[in-house]
């Protein structure tokens, strides 16, 4: 049944839109989580989105069962949550209580201007997946209708 | 149109229906076809149709779900190319088996994929446009509605026929 795939793909469009919603609130609540040094500093999060491929299985030349990968996309998957490599920004604090021996603290590389647009971009993201699962909802129970 | 021709007409559609049974039940008993009642001679295009708009919905919404993926390219079908194939498939319906492990089957729509030319495309190579990405999908959930609306039809006549009230 075609319509039930597009439940699972705008499922995983939601969630794969609210896994990015995370790693932005996460970004934003450490934007200013001060460190001492630069390996235990907090880096921006970002998830790395990828096509979801169609799996079936076919017969290969030795006749054995096989698993291949169609061309066709089933939805949206998160392959992992990757730290953003931009350099970190290094304030001189000498009073601040996490301060090195050289008065520096390092501040994350969130850059939060561009949290709020991302933020921004996944919560419509998130809003026009629910609409299509609603539109599919609507053709589903329109579907068990028939002949009535 | 008075009482008498209707009636005239509902005997002629039921006695339309009876033959067909019994062609159905003919083609079975000669081993042509297994099923003994095909309701696809029946409904005609419709039911097709409305398999054909239930998977193009997937395709769009997977285009939907996948507006942020990096690299990912808009896919849609060509309906009339597909729909006409459709035609074709229920003529000569199975695909060719080569092999003894082949498993019968219609071909699918998955080769019939196409790429949509894209008007704005972006920096990270994804080419989906969320604007007519879901304008398509609201006109083809119209368009299913519609194909929905001539196969109930369909169904609703034979019933009547089948009552003959």
């Amino acid at each position: 049944m075609s319509l039930t795939n597009v439940f699972d793909i705008a499922g995983s469009g939601m969630n794969a839109q609210s896994i990015r919603l995370n790693t932005t609130a996460s970004n934003i609540a450490n934007a200013e989580s001060a460190s001492s040094s630069v390996e235990e500093t907090y880096r921006a999060r970002k998830p790395w989105f990828a096509v979801m491929q169609k799996e079936f299985m076919a017969v290969n030349e030795e006749g054995e069962f096989q698993q291949l990968k169609g061309n066709t996309g089933v939805g949206v998957q998160v392959l992992g949550i990757v730290e953003k490599d931009a350099p970190l920004k290094p304030r001189f604090q000498p009073d601040h209580p996490m301060a090195n021996e050289d008065g520096y603290v390092y501040y994350p590389n969130v850059n939060v201007v561009e949290e709020m647009t991302d933020m921004m971009s996944s919560s419509r993201s998130y809003q026009m997946n629910v609409e299509v699962l609603k539109t599919a909802k609507q053709m589903l129970q329109r579907t068990l209708t028939l002949g009535q | 149109m008075d009482c008498g021709q209707v009636i005239e007409i509902q005997r002629n559609y039921k006695l339309a229906l009876t033959l067909l049974c019994v062609i159905q039940v003919n083609k079975a008993a000669s081993g042509n076809n297994m099923a003994s009642i095909n309701f696809d001679n029946a409904l005609g295009l419709h039911a097709r149709a409305l398999q054909l708009r239930a998977s193009r919905a997937e395709v769009l919404a997977n285009n939907l779900a996948n507006a942020d993926t990096p690299g990912f390219k808009a896919r849609d079908i060509n309906f009339r190319a597909v729909l006409a194939g459709e035609v074709e498939a229920q003529k000569s319906v199975a695909v060719d088996r080569t092999h003894s492990g082949h498993l019968a089957g219609r071909s699918q729509i998955d080769e019939q994929l196409l790429y949509r030319n894209p008007t704005q495309p972006s920096i990270d190579g994804n080419t989906v446009d969320t604007q007519i990405e879901k304008s398509q999908f609201a006109k083809n959930s119209m368009d299913y509605n519609s194909t929905f609306e001539f196969l109930s039809s369909k169904f609703k006549g034979l019933r009547s026929a089948v009552r003959g009230e």
